[in-house]
């Protein structure tokens, strides 16, 4: 077993708990209303886009 | 290579990412949400602006914490959360792994300052190098990396460790698989 430097083996430990504060996050459910802005955003550039056609 | 896909088909699937990362900055679902809100109609109005082939993903995170920051220096507002709330509310499982004790590492994590806990998640979460995120902050490489050094320094402290200090090493850690938090604690 290779054992780090105390130093890098504290930091590797922060950074594993760093990226499961992250990936507690990352998995919760992302709301609808994303899902919902996005289409509207779409929506909106789609309307936008035939009334270039139509100049 | 294949082709740079449409950064607006390519949005939804850095959602997470980007929420997860909001939740880092403002320790809050809720502000979390109108912060992710802001971002993704900020970004559909600048898409022109992003470079084709680029990271997207550090691109919406630029994004969304300049408008944390704005937003912050606008409405002068405290959004810590000192008591842990954020803590006890969604890390309530136990983690009997030996590691550091999550609750523990959370409440830590919850009195840095937003700057620190900003760094740690792109550094040290994410992976990102300090020359990117210093792309992402708009400063110097070395103030991410001294930053990035005192925030580490700062939550080893909260969590009453030294650097330097003898500290269980990963491989060691994952083999004491039924240390108790206690048993971390006086480590």
């Amino acid at each position: 077993m290779t054992r780090t430097s105390a130093k890098s083996s504290l930091q590797q430990q922060i950074d594993e708990n760093l990226k499961r504060v992250f990936e507690e996050s990352l998995h919760q459910d992302v709301p609808d209303r994303f899902t919902d802005l996005l289409a509207q955003l779409r929506a909106k550039e789609r309307a936008n886009q035939d009334k270039e056609a139509q100049k | 290579m294949t082709a740079p896909r449409d950064p607006r088909d390519e949005l939804p699937e850095h959602l997470p990412a980007l929420r997860a990362f909001g939740i880092s900055l403002t320790r809050n679902a809720t502000e979390a949400d109108d912060l992710v809100q802001e971002t993704i109609v900020k970004a559909w109005s600048n898409f022109d602006r992003f470079q084709a082939g680029t990271d997207l993903r550090a691109w919406l995170f630029t994004i969304l914490r300049n408008t944390f920051y704005s937003d912050r220096r606008k409405k002068r507002r405290e959004v810590a959360d000192p008591d842990g709330l954020h803590a006890q509310t969604l890390f309530d499982k136990p983690h009997h792994d030996g590691r550091l004790a999550m609750t523990d590492f959370i409440r830590a994590f919850d009195q840095l300052s937003p700057e620190h806990r900003e760094v740690l998640m792109l550094v040290g979460a994410n992976g990102y190098s300090c020359e990117q995120v210093s792309e992402m902050m708009g400063v110097a490489v070395g103030t991410v990396k001294s930053r990035t050094n005192r925030a580490r320094a700062r939550l080893a402290q909260l969590l009453h460790l030294e650097e330097g200090e003898g500290l269980l090493d990963a491989q060691t850690a994952a083999t004491m698989a039924v240390m108790t938090r206690s048993g971390v604690q006086a480590a």
